[in-house]
């Protein structure tokens, strides 16, 4: 083996905190993690947030985000330590040795400025090429990388272009000034499951090609299998597992590893509907005002008392507006809603307080759908109040029996949003929801924000609470495996059509449309090798490129 | 590209009937002034006779829209009128005060605006360090303290003590620029001193709020110096809030020098509208007021304008 290129040994990092009421005060969130990555290989570092994969990786360019301090250890780079060298050392690190590729390229490009200037920036103002050479290495990367019409994608800014294809921008921007070193941070994370797989390729052939080393950050195991050479399990800050990409993923050592590996532990049956639907959406036609064409064609569901229908498509497929309509907060232009045996008003104004009430929703952002000024015992209380007038003791009890149903105790009733954590912020707002007795629940991606095994008992919970309170779900989703995880009945959208409807298995079972196959078949495995395999067996391309 | 022109061209219009509306407002607003032009020519003495005579004659006594119609219509081929107490033709006097008015304007605006958007741009760089606390404390200081007391000050050390400016900034056609330019260099730095605060203080916070972005940290992470990151990076995307101060400044230039031309006597707009109203000579006034409120309307239509302009998704649409 060579010698490495990086050089990790004991880095603690610490961070100042400023918690609700208290004094700031420093803790320490990375505690001594060491590595080694040789020249041209991929480490891919793992965990759930506040492991402290980003972290590490920031550390790798000497960068603290916000009040982050690398507070010991060595980093070396290039047979320097990188944390005792001067600014300007470090300055021709940053971008020239080391480059970055963050989890949003559509935060991560300057809305002002056009994508090329932003690609050969790094390589210019490091001395790496002549502005003529960058753009010609640029416009080679955009190519290699797949993105349409390489020679002129550069003059567009980014909002002209889609998130896959800014995502592959980005690889673009830190692969130009030919590093030593890539940090990948969750680069592929906010794309659609659909479009993740293209992107993913992309990255894994131009580490390929170029030779370039990568740290390649990540929660989702099966993705960092298909591109990494080692793995590094985090958690907490602390190492948990470090080892060959092999053997994590065929024989972990450790619990917690062993956990990652085998998440999904809910085997749901499906229901059979017993009576009348909860929930008929007949020929739902909508579109936003101010535009001119349909975001909802003909749309068609129904959904049984205490059962859960999933919602499943890719960004753009019209999931989130078909719950717009159902909740009255967009008036489709055709079809009804047919609601707990009457007809529901197409517009908010014309329901009434009992259709409100057996109607409730969760959202994907638990902390911004809660007032960060009020206790939760007040969110919880409010739609008690509001619906069934309860006051005082009545009303406490009540809170109580509901932080009970979510498994929170009675000692959060006082404690603010921003003191939880995000699972328990989510389960307050199911709590809320509930505390109105609904007859239909509409969850709009509730765990998509949340880590793999934080999110798997969120489901567990929802799938308790139905048993015990007959509630039905409306589940919007771009997860396959929640909706494998938790559905009776799926609906796949596609570009505001319902392409395939019918029961779990039904729909999960052979023979398949191009579009569910294409869906069903990007959802990663934990299996080395897989993601060629895919690629070479796909019969279309997801509207997101 | 037609989304871009369509809210141009929205912004325009709105901006006319605005000037449109002000100038209906002027007019009713001087129609209920008390007092009477026709008195205060002749004086206490006057007969009833000499005041319907001069009434008539003045055209005091048309029905208001009719004198609104003909006052506007007038206005737009540039025909002012003529002002009651001198008989002067109020387009000539007032052309040469707005010339003045508009001269110190520039000049305070060519040096207070660079001046103050790189003070906001230091600020920045050393924020929360000893040069963002001073460049904050000397200007905030200056603003607070009102202007005609700093316009003393600067006349008792500077032009008494010093002998380096005049005090008495009267200036006419027969001067150089040189000359010209010696004389207003008080007002200009106490105008400046006025104007600095605010559109300083804008642009600090402008770009600090864009600082948190993401694509600053990339910039950042791209090895750039910290004083690139912020022109190239930061400054691009807080032009609106900063054109948009920097014009509400310059507006100030313009219609709030009133005490200043009153302290070192400058011959400009707003001394000449004080004598008027003083005179209660309503022609002057009305015209004053519409020429200021053009100005004002316009400026900030101008920065609407770039802040629109300013917007890469607008300019260069999908």
């Amino acid at each position: 083996m060579s010698e490495p290129l990086v050089k990790v040994r004991d880095l603690k990092i610490g961070a100042t905190v400023y918690p609700p009421g208290e004094k700031p005060h420093d803790i320490e969130i990375v505690h001594g993690v060491s590595f080694e990555l040789a020249p041209g290989k991929v480490l891919g570092l793992i965990g759930e947030s506040g492991a402290g994969k980003s972290t590490i990786g920031l550390a790798s360019m000497a960068y603290g985000r916000g009040g982050v301090k690398i507070t010991g250890g060595e980093v070396w780079v290039n047979g320097r330590d990188i944390l005792k060298s001067n600014l300007g050392d470090v300055r021709s690190l940053r971008g020239g040795e080391v480059t970055y590729v963050s989890q949003s390229a559509a935060a991560s490009f300057n809305p002002a400025k056009q994508i090329m200037d932003q690609v050969t920036e790094a390589s210019i103002r490091h001395g790496k090429f002549s502005k003529k050479d960058a753009e010609a290495r640029a416009v080679e990367l955009f190519r290699k990388l797949g993105l349409p019409d390489p020679e002129n994608i550069g003059t567009r800014y980014p909002h002209q272009v889609s998130g896959g294809q800014l995502q592959r921008c980005m690889t673009a921007l830190a692969l130009c000034p030919e590093p030593d070193l890539v940090v990948f941070d969750e680069p592929t994370t906010a794309l659609d499951v659909t479009t993740q797989i293209d992107v993913l390729m992309a990255i894994k052939e131009a580490i390929r090609d170029t030779g370039v080393a990568a740290l390649y950050i990540t929660h989702d195991l099966a993705v960092v299998a298909q591109v990494s050479d080692d793995i590094l399990v985090l958690k907490m800050g602390d190492m948990v597992e470090y080892g060959s990409v092999d053997q994590i993923i065929n024989d972990p050592q450790e619990d917690y590893t062993k956990a990652l590996v085998s998440v999904r532990s809910i085997d749901h049956q499906e229901k059979v509907a017993t009576s009348e639907p909860v929930l008929k959406v007949e020929h739902i036609t909508a579109r936003y005002k101010g535009t001119n064409f349909d975001v909802l064609h003909d749309v068609n569901v129904e959904l049984h008392p205490g059962q859960t229908l999933a919602v499943v498509g890719e960004s753009g497929s019209g999931k989130s507006t078909l719950a717009r309509v159902i909740t009255g907060l967009l008036p489709p232009r055709g079809g009804n809603v047919h609601f707990a045996g009457r007809d529901l008003s197409a517009a908010l104004g014309g329901r009434s307080r009992e259709d409100l009430r057996e109607l409730q929703m969760i959202y994907q952002m638990a902390d911004v759908a809660m007032n960060p000024r009020q206790t939760v015992g007040t969110i919880i209380g409010r739609p008690l109040e509001f619906y069934f007038g309860l006051k005082g003791a009545e009303k406490q009890k009540r809170i109580l029996e509901l932080l009970e149903e979510i498994e929170m105790g009675e000692g959060f009733i006082d404690r603010y949003p921003a003191e939880l954590s995000g699972g328990q912020k989510q389960r307050v707002c199911i709590a809320r929801a509930l505390a109105a007795k609904p007859k239909l629940i509409i969850c709009d991606e509730v765990t998509s924000a949340l880590d793999p095994l934080v999110a798997d008992g969120i489901l567990k919970l929802l799938l308790d609470l139905q048993k015990v309170e007959d509630v039905a779900y409306l589940f919007i989703t771009h997860d396959l495996a929640t909706v494998k995880a938790i559905a009776d009945s799926i609906a796949v959208m596609y570009q505001g059509k319902v392409v395939r409807y019918g029961g779990k298995t039904d729909v999960l079972s052979p023979p398949f449309d191009d579009y569910t196959d294409l869906l069903l078949s990007s959802v990663p495995e934990m299996k080395l090798g897989w993601l060629e395999e895919v690629i070479a067996n796909r019969k279309m391309e997801s509207a997101g490129n | 590209m037609s989304l871009l022109i369509k809210l141009l061209a929205q912004r325009i219009a709105l901006g006319l009937v605005l000037l449109f509306m002000v100038s209906v407002l002027i007019f009713a607003g001087t129609m209920i002034l008390p007092g009477d032009v026709a008195q205060s020519i002749l004086g206490q003495s006057a007969t009833p006779e000499a005041l319907a005579n001069m009434r008539r004659d003045l055209g005091l006594n048309d029905p208001p829209l009719q004198r609104y119609f003909s006052w506007l219509g007038g206005f737009l081929q540039g025909d002012l009128g003529t002002a009651l107490t001198s008989g002067q033709d109020i387009a000539e006097s007032l052309g040469k005060r707005l010339g003045n008015t508009l001269f110190l304007a520039f000049w305070a605006a060519i040096i207070s605006v660079p001046l103050a958007i790189t003070l906001g741009l230091i600020a920045v760089r050393y924020r929360e360090r000893w040069p963002d606390k001073m460049i904050s404390a000397v200007t905030l200081a200056s603003i607070s303290v009102p202007e005609f007391l700093i316009a003393y000050i600067a006349i008792f050390f500077v032009s008494v003590r010093l002998r380096w400016a005049p005090s008495v900034t009267t200036i006419h056609d027969g001067m150089s620029l040189g000359e010209k330019l010696h004389t207003i260099s008080l007002p200009v730095a106490v105008l400046t001193l006025v104007v600095l605060a605010h559109m300083m203080r804008m642009t600090r916070a402008a770009i600090l709020n864009v600082m948190q972005s993401a694509y600053i940290e990339t910039a950042e992470l791209k090895g750039l110096r910290m004083f690139n990151i912020i022109w190239k990076h930061a400054f691009p995307n807080s032009v609106a809030p900063i054109v948009n101060v920097v014009m509400l400044n310059m507006a100030y230039l313009v219609v709030g020098v009133v005490v200043i031309e009153v302290v070192f006597t400058y011959p400009g707009m707003g001394q000449y509208l004080v004598d008027h109203v003083s005179k209660r000579d309503i022609p002057v006034v009305q015209a004053c007021g519409l020429i200021f409120a053009a100005v004002y309307i316009g400026l900030n239509m101008i920065a609407d304008i770039v802040s629109i302009l300013a917007n890469p998704r607008l300019r260069h649409p999908k």
